[in-house]
């Protein structure tokens, strides 16, 4: 034992913290953060702004003309031009989660004992918010180009009701692999696999048009449930199945995203 | 009179791997005192600030932090510190002003108390000028000292700084020193690491000198130099062969030499009467030297007479 018989100054500092703030506090203020850096972050305004706009009016112009689906593409493309934001939006949450965990601030947070759970709800939060406003963006562009839906409120509620859940559910995976990712960049890379995983589904195209090889993976991926829900909602057609299948789908990815995140950020931390 | 010790550890082993970086490092700073823990890159310093900041467990052996286990009150622990690290920890989007006053939020304080406490700080750093600028854009040396600002909004008991001046500027560097014995005069605890050892000299009550993952000296800046036998007489000499005339002559009372810049140390007191008679022996008939200094030993030369290295040639070892 090394010894220090030292200048003793008396040491009497006041600690102003009180840190018995909780969790709900602290959540509020993460969220806060969150939201404020996604304000601010270009890229993350340009995914959450410019992409559903220039997405819808690509589908719609560039290849509408080509797909024939029985209806109005833009009735038919919404839901799946919805879900493809999504996908882009939830990115942004994967990046900002997994650029936290690389920089020193995880550890000024860990060394005030901020929880992990708290630190990730602030990023979810802040992608639930960028994306009613990107969804809210979408449905304007299609209203000004010609979509109409005779939906009723309650399908409307139905309708944004599955999206939301399967936004929740896309942002807790995103969450997970921002923790997984050892950078930003692989982060970002990694959200393109379910960013991709769209377009085999009934997003732009019917199932049917595919080869047979794509045609049961595309029908059996949780992207087609939730497409078919959405758009059996906005077209008035009676809503089957899909709709079981959809919430199923979102709630076994939310339960096992946070099992997944909570895993990993304890191994990561340790 | 004892003080109570706000930093103590015993025993403190970790390996990552089969790599042990750090080796049964006792250690213990009385409440108040600044310890620098000086050593090369790859010493175990981070690690050890990282197990005492409850960030890291360790493989073996017990510390306590203001009074409470690093393990197993965590929490006490980290109501009590706060760390700064070598990486920056602060939102690049969010203002100086914003940073510091999220950091008082997440401590618990009021709005108001917290964007009080923010500009005190601010002011106190020097920053307030830029309060309300992003982060992103300040310099590297204003980052630093907000990062600081940002471990010091809840009052800590007990400070770390991990490299706190690496890769500053020495404008930015003499101002953080200020602001370090600051803090110790307010009568925090400071556990610093650094690779420089002028740092430690100018900083700390006490030096603790890590390689290895061992501690192999410790004692005041003080104590340590003494360990290097006093003031030392550096001659410089004119050319090669006057150099290695006068390095033959002095024989084992030679120090150090550096052939490259034709410098040769001996010991000396330090007087004047001592260092007259040594030109005189060595240089008669005032041809020889070019000239000379009279210095105390620095902790490299302290590093050299513990470990028979120098403290790159052990980093260099290290990697």
């Amino acid at each position: 034992m090394y010894e220090l018989t030292a200048p003793a100054t008396s040491c009497s500092v006041d600690t102003t913290f009180n840190h018995h703030v909780g969790v709900w506090a602290d959540a509020r203020t993460m969220t806060a953060r969150s939201l404020r850096l996604s304000l601010r972050s270009v890229d993350g305004l340009i995914t959450a702004l410019a992409v559903p706009i220039m997405l819808m009016l690509m589908f719609i112009y560039l290849f509408g003309g080509v797909i024939h689906t029985g209806v109005h593409y833009v009735d038919y493309v919404v839901p799946g031009v919805l879900l493809v934001c999504a996908g882009f939006g939830v990115g942004t949450t994967a990046v900002s989660v997994a650029q936290d965990l690389t920089t020193g601030i995880i550890d000024r947070f860990r060394s005030m004992d901020v929880r992990g759970e708290v630190l990730i709800t602030g990023h979810v939060v802040a992608s639930m918010a960028r994306n009613v406003v990107s969804m809210t963006l979408i449905f304007a562009v299609a209203f000004a180009i010609g979509f109409r839906s005779g939906a009723s409120l309650a399908e409307w509620l139905g309708a944004v009701g599955i999206l939301a859940l399967f936004i929740l559910a896309l942002t807790w995976l995103a969450a997970a692999i921002g923790i997984m990712a050892n950078s930003s960049e692989a982060a970002n890379g990694m959200t393109f696999l379910f960013i991709f995983l769209a377009y085999p589904s009934s997003a732009f195209v019917p199932i049917h048009t595919m080869p047979s090889w794509l045609r049961g993976f595309a029908e059996f991926q949780p992207f087609t449930p939730v497409i078919n829900t959405i758009r059996d909602f906005l077209d008035e057609t009676p809503v089957g199945a899909s709709a079981w299948h959809a919430v199923a789908w979102s709630i076994g990815i939310i339960a096992a995203s946070i099992l997944v995140a909570g895993f990993l950020y304890r191994r990561r931390t340790r | 009179m004892t003080a109570r010790a706000a930093i103590e550890a015993t025993g403190l082993t970790k390996s990552f791997g089969s790599d042990r970086v750090l080796d049964d490092v006792d250690v213990a700073v009385p409440a108040g005192c600044i310890l620098a823990l000086l050593g090369p890159n790859g010493a175990g310093k981070t690690t050890m600030v990282r197990i005492l900041a409850t960030l890291a467990r360790p493989d073996a052996g017990r510390a306590r932090v203001a009074g409470y286990d690093v393990v197993s009150q965590r929490k006490e622990v980290r109501r009590r510190i706060s760390l700064t690290g070598q990486d920056v920890a602060l939102d690049g989007l969010q203002s100086g002003a914003e940073n510091l006053t999220m950091i008082g939020r997440l401590g618990g304080m009021s709005g108001r108390a917290a964007r009080s406490r923010a500009r005190e700080l601010l002011g106190q750093f020097d920053l307030l000028d830029a309060a309300g600028r992003r982060v992103a854009t300040y310099s590297g040396g204003m980052r630093r000292r907000l990062d600081l600002a940002a471990g010091l909004v809840g009052r800590p008991e007990v400070i770390f700084l991990d490299e706190p001046t690496t890769g500053l500027d020495p404008y930015s560097r003499q101002t953080m020193w200020g602001v370090v014995t600051q803090l110790a005069v307010a009568g925090a605890t400071i556990l610093l690491t650094t690779q420089y050892l002028d740092e430690a000299d100018q900083l700390a009550d006490r030096v603790a000198v890590i390689a290895g993952g061992r501690i192999i000296a410790h004692g005041t800046p003080g104590e340590l130099k003494r360990r290097t036998a006093g003031p030392r007489l550096e001659i410089n000499l004119i050319d090669g062969p006057e150099f290695d005339a006068a390095f033959a002559h002095l024989g084992g009372r030679v120090l150090h030499v550096d052939r490259s810049k034709l410098t040769i140390d001996v010991a000396t007191d330090g007087g004047a009467t001592e260092v007259r008679s040594l030109l005189d022996e060595i240089d008669p008939r005032r041809t020889r030297i070019d000239g000379f200094t009279v210095r105390s030993p620095s902790l490299d030369d302290v590093f050299m007479a513990i470990t028979g290295h120098s403290a790159t040639e052990l980093e260099a070892a290290d990697v």
